[in-house]
């Protein structure tokens, strides 16, 4: 029998996925300054065509995270690769095809934004040069474009930022908080570049403090909190995690929150100002009108409500937060009940002592 | 921002990204320099002093000095003894100053700019932009050196002509062969000053402090001056980076003296060669955390 020949081994620092790898994969990946943990074995995957949002407070790690994915700093433990290769070991060559900006986008303040342009131009082998007007149309700088970035505004600095990714004509689009210092104009033009980018087939992954921006833009999202990862996966089945809310106006609200307490599967029943409120799956909604129609009860209006993403967000973290300060106060308390079993044997003392 | 625009922006992306040769690096490193104030700082100062030098000469009206440099005696007779007089000033201070205004904050600006960050998510690595940034600050120091010389050689022979000059060794050579001896002079005061340039580029690499590494790459110098005064430390005195600033002093002896020249070669490389090692290994492996 013939010998089949093995697979060719693939570079070092490049996975056997070769093109097929995802955008982003990152896998335990833990960043520790002393005795702070910044990041604690996070895992991501951020599937090609995906608008990933990455959620988190301040100082959640996602920056660091970030960093991580671009090169720029060392995982203490843990590995990351950006279509299958890893930015630690390739360096320049597992950034291809991909471009972004993590904080603040920052260029030199003494060259004119197209110097600037030119010059990262030149740092990608300089074909991009004759893209530059383009990218400077896209971001409605080219008429200030001969002025130094060190007169712009926070907000001009930002849409450089995006210009200066889109030169490199990226597949996977990294941006730390793109909307930051950006007024509602802009805002709103920021999220139909980014609509228009991921319908081009750009990946994105979205860092973002603007909840309401990554519902509309994102379609799987990673939330943090200190460092951990407490949710990742597709929006939809978050907020479906969330739970379905209703709202409900009878004819009879009192009758009707009795029959809603009664029935089976609904649950978290009140009463409320703009009417009634429960929790229940779609088809005892459908069983809950049968029911209401035959005690006489007329619905005016049946509602709806799914959570949004910044309830669930806050449950998420502010839940997360609360679980970890429980467990720092039980680990305190045991620390206390340790001392404590020395302290009664010291005080013995002392009492002798006396 | 403008959504509307019909050109696709994404993908079509080549397998392999061309990426830049150093030299490109090097280039716009240079136009960086160029582009900031400070940079002409350090020279203009190295500029001025030679044109000060021959006004004060022009002004003082009669030859002779009584230092013991055989030049200063020499000054109104050969434009040539200009540029001489001025290396041997600034070769002490405000050379080693216009160096270290450049290579302590060729990486330290990047740092509290933040735009480490710009560069490096390009398609250039690390080393490139390493040895880009070293050669830039090399490039400049060199070319300080020559503006400096250039600018004495021209105020002098303006001054009192072009011809022949007297050695330290008290022979004459003619006018073009001190011309050269001038030039050569100037490229021998390289070599210490280049190894200057590599402790400020490790301070600036390590500090992340322009400032510092400013000010530090200049207190080495200082203190390795004040070494040599040191009494009980005179046998540390040839193996000094101040010392060998005076290392072209044999190229203007008949016959030329290759010895101090040759001994500065390696005596320079010892400080150089670790400071730039230790840099380049920070730098490759660094995080890049501000901005």
């Amino acid at each position: 029998m013939a010998e089949q020949a093995p697979a060719p081994r693939p570079p070092a620092g490049q996975s056997a996925e070769g093109e097929h790898a995802p955008p982003v994969r990152a896998q335990g990946l833990v960043k520790r300054y002393d005795e702070v943990v910044a990041v604690d074995h996070v895992d991501l995957h951020v599937r090609t065509g995906d608008v990933y949002g990455f959620l988190g407070p301040n100082g959640a790690g996602k920056t660091t995270t970030l960093r991580m994915a671009l090169g720029l700093i060392t995982p203490t433990e843990g590995s990351v690769e950006l279509f299958g290769r890893d930015p630690l070991r390739l360096g320049a060559r597992a950034l291809e095809g991909v471009a972004g900006f993590v904080e603040a986008p920052r260029f030199y303040p003494y060259l004119s934004a197209r110097k600037n342009l030119e010059l990262l131009a030149a740092l990608d082998g300089g074909e991009a040069r004759e893209r530059i007007d383009e990218v400077l149309e896209i971001v409605e700088l080219l008429p200030r474009a001969r002025h130094r970035v060190g007169g712009y505004s926070h907000g001009m600095r930002q849409r450089l930022g995006i210009a200066a990714a889109l030169l490199r004509r990226p597949r996977l689009l990294i941006l730390d908080e793109p909307a930051t210092g950006l007024d509602p104009a802009g805002m709103r033009d920021m999220r139909l570049l980014i609509r228009r980018l991921a319908s081009e087939g750009i990946t994105v992954l979205l860092s973002s403090h603007q909840l309401p921006e990554v519902q509309e833009l994102c379609d799987r999202v990673a939330i943090v909190d200190s460092g951990r990862v407490v949710y990742e996966g597709a929006l939809a089945d978050l907020r479906r995690q969330g739970g379905a809310g209703y709202r409900l106006r009878t004819t009879d609200d009192s009758l009707a929150l009795r029959l809603l307490r009664e029935a089976p599967g609904i649950e978290h029943a009140s009463t409320g100002e703009h009417g009634l409120a429960f929790q229940a799956e779609e088809r005892e909604v459908g069983a809950l009108s049968l029911s209401l129609a035959q005690a006489g009860v007329g619905i005016l209006a049946l509602t709806p409500e799914l959570a949004t993403l910044e309830d669930l967000f806050f449950r998420l973290t502010e839940g997360h937060a609360a679980t970890r300060s429980a467990e720092d106060r039980s680990a305190s308390d045991a620390e206390q009940r340790k001392d404590g079993q020395q302290a009664p044997a010291l005080t013995g003392n002392a009492a002798e002592s006396r | 921002m403008s959504a509307a625009v019909a050109q696709p922006l994404a993908a079509g992306l080549p397998a392999h990204v061309r990426r830049p040769s150093t030299l490109t690096i090097w280039r716009w490193e240079m136009r960086k320099l160029i582009s900031q104030k400070r940079t002409y700082l350090g020279l203009s100062i190295n500029v001025a002093f030679p044109l000060i030098f021959v006004v004060a000469q022009l002004l003082r009206g009669h030859p002779g000095h009584d230092s013991g440099n055989i030049f200063f005696s020499y000054v109104t007779q050969s434009g040539l003894a200009t540029p001489v007089l001025t290396l041997f000033f600034e070769s002490a201070f405000l050379l080693p100053l216009a160096a270290s205004l450049v290579a302590g904050d060729i990486v330290a600006n990047e740092d509290s700019n933040g735009t480490l960050k710009t560069i490096l998510t390009r398609s250039v690595d690390r080393g490139q932009v390493f040895t880009a940034k070293t050669l830039a600050a090399m490039t400049y120091t060199t070319l300080a050196v020559l503006i400096s010389a250039a600018t004495a050689t021209i105020a002098g022979v303006a001054a009192w002509g072009f011809h022949d000059v007297i050695t330290f060794s008290s022979s004459i050579v003619s006018a073009p062969k001190g011309l050269l001896l001038v030039f050569a002079a100037n490229a021998c005061y390289l070599i210490p000053l280049l190894a200057v340039v590599c402790i400020g580029v490790l301070l600036s690499t390590v500090t992340r402090n322009s400032a510092a590494a400013v000010v530090g790459t200049l207190a080495i110098t200082l203190l390795l001056a004040l070494v040599t005064v040191i009494p009980g430390l005179e046998g540390a005195r040839p193996y000094l980076l101040t010392t060998e600033y005076n290392n072209w002093h044999g190229l203007l002896r008949t016959p030329t003296d290759w010895a101090p020249i040759l001994h500065s070669l390696w005596v320079c490389a010892l400080y150089a060669l670790p400071c730039l090692a230790a840099a380049y290994l920070v730098f490759l492996r660094r995080d890049v955390a501000g901005g």
